[in-house]
């Protein structure tokens, strides 16, 4: 109450005379939602094409969206008292559910990372997405910040526990996205460079017993054939050479909409998933992939706004994690599609098809949109 | 919640810091993003050209378009080589993920044989990107229905159809037009590759191999739009193949039969040629085999039990076979001593039933002297010796001719050299002289090998073929053709090669043909058994050869070795004698006799005036 009261000068007057929009009143951040009705639109228009004109797959996503929407509806609604209140304890969940997957989880692809409940498949991993950094900026907000040395700690321990549960599934990129979105609470926080700077010289000196000890077989391969993927064209190396030459060959203009020869005869593995950006690339050429670049740099900017004008810790904590998050997802995936990063399932944000992926962003840019009206309405 | 922490919080201060730590994601994301932008521009600016061409050869394949191999046709236009649909199992090896286990499920499914994988293994080296590899032809309606259903979990894996050989008669005509196998190691360093992309038959022997050009035709090409699992989506572009031509044979489907019916279970051999043309009308050579087992890869079974057979059924006898020629040469020896001046058709030899050289003691008995304990008569002349094959005769003949006139004289019939006929490893014979065994030996010629090779005997060898194109020339009166399978191509008659021809006296024509015919008319000719019931002239001479020994093996049995002892008949014959159109020239080996050949002759004679043998 405190913290209300003290902020209250700040809130400009007009604001408070005015009536509240519908947009405030329902807590929608309307260029936000704009934006990503704008990247759902040109997304669904690629899939159609990337899916090998599936109308099927497209009103499968479709609905996903509908349902992500709503989810982000719902969440936008909850104060943001209320998420910091639950957070911790869907975060237990979540790390219950980790183990459970480690004693009785389900395989796919000689990974376990399904949880099965009454038929319906799981994966513990993806709450984890948004209640790990909840649970790291919750524990901050109280704290003075920037945060000392025994607070970092202990939020390297809540970001570290389930971090390395995933890493047993194996599941690395997961572990390393989540343990990201983490660190980028912290690093909002305002940790200390001196030990943001130690942690990177510590990732530097452990990179050679991790890839002595810690990577398997199949992780270490990717990483090679990203390096040199024409060791092994008809292997490994072949989603990456086809999906070069996807990019590639879409040239400034693109093949056209629906023209894209390296998705529509195979060449082009998983081009309706995480490969979809090539498609992209295939069909509207550099043109395509400078619009869909500009979506997601103002849903960014309109994400580190957000963040900017948020009235608690939290908020300014959560929306700066949600958007550098988001921004890994682009960066990993059109990085590791063009080549440059190793393969980790890792889909474009909003574009490739699949519903988990669709309801957890959704449910963040919930979380955003709740931030950014919070001031208004909720006591914090 | 109380607060528990002595630092108070400041949000002034907390608020600055978030705002510079943004301004710091703001950077870190915009100099990131900018890298994936530069990435992106080098990929569809930079090397736009690179990737466009990967992308297109990716998806664009050219593909050879086999032309359809010519067909055979008979004189009457009885197919004799046919093109049938075949359905083949083919593997891209740039779609198959493990190679080793497809070829494991593969033969779970369906047999693949041993030289089925090596064949593939030798053409998968070979192979261009993409290109299909054949492992296993002719599929039957059950395997192609088991690989259509597992199609799905055998990526890679392509069923085609291709047009195959296959000779509906079999054995029939399996030595006269040969057949087309596999394209073997060698043959791919030989043929012109381009040529032969998308083909993987080749004339392997005779009528199929000599005239391969013809037959094969021209390759074409298609660019075709393909997914990445190797199907064929559209075509781009395409350039016909132009079919092999076809091509009709001199050879008579009716006389062959007649011939090979004739020979029946006998070793042997049987040519006939029409003295007009030089066309061949039959080209028989038992025991045959069927052509089709050779067409996709004998398998090593039925190969060894063909190359192991004491009957060698895989030796063309009538143009490899040799074999002195017996009595056979008298007609040729008549000729030999008319042209010389050393005889007349008058001229008669005194015949006590041997023949001795002046100043030798040696005696060279006729045939007869067995059975009569005489010769033919006190006095023979030539168309006694013809019609009774009297050996005395032609000794003396030889003495006085030398081995070297003989060769001379015998030579412009076509004997001790290749006929040239259009198939494939003709042998030539041999005719001897002082020269050729000085040359083949290293040795001096002996009086006594003279009077030998008068009746045919000794070195002297020839092919049926040879016999049969020595009668041709006899029966056109000098005429000497090429002899010529080949009839037309494509409808165009293409004539046989004329060789210079003999030109000698009508009289000399007359007096040998007046012995031949006595060989089958005459009271006492050697073939009279086919004077009985003969609605025209037949000329004709019998023959007997020796058998000098066979490889004495102990697998063979002795009843089979003593069969294989016994003589060669030979028979020689043309006719109508005023008016030829046919000559024969006929090998039974161990018949015995020429009594073994004759009636073939006559069955041979008789399809080819009246359409059928006379007597069935």
């Amino acid at each position: 109450m405190a913290d209300y009261l003290r902020q209250m000068p700040h809130q400009g007057s007009a604001d408070l005379a005015r009536r509240p929009s519908a947009a405030r009143r329902f807590h929608i951040d309307i260029p936000l939602l704009v934006l990503l009705l704008a990247l759902t639109v040109y997304g669904l228009f690629v899939l159609y094409s990337g899916s090998g004109k599936d109308m099927g797959a497209v009103v499968r996503q479709g609905r996903y969206f509908l349902l992500g929407y709503f989810v982000m509806f719902a969440v936008a609604q909850v104060s943001l008292g209320r998420i910091m209140r639950w957070a911790p304890w869907l975060y237990l969940v979540g790390l219950a559910m980790l183990v459970a997957v480690m004693l009785f989880g389900v395989g796919a692809k000689g990974a376990q990372r399904w949880l099965s409940i009454g038929g319906f498949r799981f994966q513990p991993s993806e709450i984890m997405k948004l209640m790990l950094p909840l649970t790291v900026a919750c524990y901050l907000a109280d704290r003075a910040l920037p945060p000392r040395f025994l607070p970092i700690l202990a939020c390297l321990g809540l970001i570290g526990v389930p971090a390395v549960l995933i890493l047993q599934q194996p599941d690395l990129g997961t572990a390393l996205l989540i343990a990201a979105s983490g660190l980028f609470v912290l690093f909002m926080a305002g940790m200390g460079w001196q030990y943001i700077l130690g942690a990177v010289v510590l990732a530097g000196a452990s990179a050679w017993p991790a890839w002595m000890f810690v990577l398997k077989d199949y992780q270490k391969q990717r990483i090679l054939t990203m390096l040199d993927p024409e060791s092994d064209k008809l292997g490994a190396g072949w989603n990456i050479i086809q999906s070069k030459t996807a990019i590639g060959s879409g040239g400034w203009e693109g093949k056209g909409w629906t023209n894209g020869t390296q998705s529509y005869l195979d060449f082009l593995p998983e081009s309706h998933t995480d490969f979809i950006i090539a498609v992209l690339s295939e069909e509207f050429g550099l043109r395509g992939v400078l619009v869909l670049m500009g979506l997601y740099v103002l849903i960014l900017l309109r994400g580190f706004l957000i963040g900017i004008r948020a009235e608690s810790s939290f908020g300014r904590m959560m929306a700066g994690s949600l958007t550098l998050t988001f921004f890994v997802y682009i960066f990993v995936n059109m990085g590791m599609v063009a080549g440059l990063l190793p393969v980790v399932g890792v889909p474009l944000p909003l574009v490739s098809a699949g519903g988990t992926s669709v309801v957890t962003l959704m449910a963040g840019f919930g979380i955003l949109m709740a931030i950014s009206t919070e001031k208004s309405t909720g006591p914090r | 919640m109380p607060p528990k922490h002595i630092q108070l919080k400041d949000s002034h201060r907390e608020a600055r810091i978030n705002n510079a730590r943004t301004a710091v994601a703001i950077l870190m994301v915009v100099g990131l993003l900018a890298v994936i932008l530069t990435r992106y521009y080098t990929l569809q600016v930079t090397e736009y050209e690179e990737y466009r061409t990967q992308s297109d050869r990716n998806r664009v394949q050219l593909q050879p378009l086999p032309p359809k191999r010519g067909l055979i046709y008979d004189r009457n236009g009885v197919l004799l080589a046919d093109n049938r649909p075949s359905y083949m199992l083919s593997i891209v090896r740039e779609q198959v993920p493990d190679l080793e286990a497809t070829i494991a499920e593969l033969s779970e499914l369906l047999p693949i044989t041993e030289g089925d994988l090596d064949n593939f293994q030798k053409k998968l080296s070979r192979r261009r990107p993409y290109e299909a590899v054949p492992l296993r032809f002719r599929l039957t309606q059950e395997e192609r229905a088991l690989l259509a259903v597992n199609r799905y979990r055998l990526p890679g894996v392509v069923v085609d159809a291709q047009l195959l050989r296959y000779y509906p008669h079999g054995e029939l005509f399996s030595h006269a037009i040969g057949y087309v196998g596999r394209i073997n190691e060698q043959e791919v360093l030989d043929l012109d590759e381009s040529d032969y992309r998308g083909t993987f038959h080749v004339g392997k022997v005779g009528v199929e191999k000599y005239y391969e050009d013809i037959l094969h035709g021209d390759v074409g090409y298609q660019n075709v739009e393909t997914n990445a699992h190797g199907r064929v989506l559209r075509v781009l572009e395409r350039f016909d193949p132009k079919p092999g031509a076809d091509l009709v044979l001199n050879l008579d489907i009716r006389i062959q039969q007649a011939a090979y019916d004739a020979l029946g279970e006998r070793r042997g051999a049987v040519v006939a040629i029409d003295p007009h043309t030089g066309g061949v009308l039959a080209l028989v050579s038992r025991p045959g085999f069927d052509t089709n087992l050779f067409v996709n890869g004998i398998s090593s079974k039925d190969y060894s039990a063909l190359r192991d057979s004491l009957d060698v059924p895989l030796f063309n006898r009538a143009i490899q076979g040799q074999y002195p020629p017996g009595s056979t040469i008298k007609p040729f020896m008549s000729m030999a001593g008319l042209v010389s001046g050393l005889v007349t058709p008058l001229t008669t030899v005194p015949d006590p039933g041997w023949y001795a050289l002046p100043g030798d003691s040696r005696k060279y008995r006729d045939w007869i002297l067995r059975i009569r304990g005489t010769g033919h008569a006190p006095r023979v002349d030539m168309k006694m010796a013809i019609a009774e094959s009297c050996d005395v005769y032609f000794y003396d003949l030889a003495r006085r001719l030398t081995i070297d006139g003989m060769y001379e004289q015998l030579r412009p019939f076509g004997l001790g050299e290749r006929t040239g006929i259009d198939t494939t490893n003709e042998r030539r014979g041999v005719l001897p002289s002082t020269r050729w065994k000085r040359d083949a030996m290293g040795q001096a010629w002996y009086p006594g090998e003279t009077i030998s090779a008068g009746i045919g005997q000794g070195y002297m060898l020839t092919s049926p073929m040879q016999l049969a194109v020595a009668t041709s020339v006899l029966a056109s009166k000098g005429v000497r053709h090429t002899p010529r399978l080949l009839h037309a191509v494509d409808g165009e008659t293409v004539a046989a090669p004329l060789l210079d021809p003999v030109v000698v006296p009508e009289e000399y024509w007359q007096a040998v043909y007046e012995g031949m015919i006595e060989v089958v008319h005459g009271k006492r000719g050697t073939a009279k058994v086919l004077a009985k019931g003969i609605q025209y002239l037949m000329a004709g001479k019998t023959g007997t050869a020796q058998v000098i020994g066979i490889a004495q093996n102990s697998v063979y049995n002795e009843a089979d070795v003593a069969e294989r002892h016994r003589h060669h008949g030979l028979f020689i014959a043309f006719a109508p004698a005023e008016a030829p159109t046919i000559a024969v020239a006929i090998i039974v080996e161990n018949g015995g006799g020429s009594s073994a050949a004759t009636p073939i002759a006559r069955k041979v004679i008789d399809t080819w005036l009246f359409g059928e043998a006379a007597d069935g």
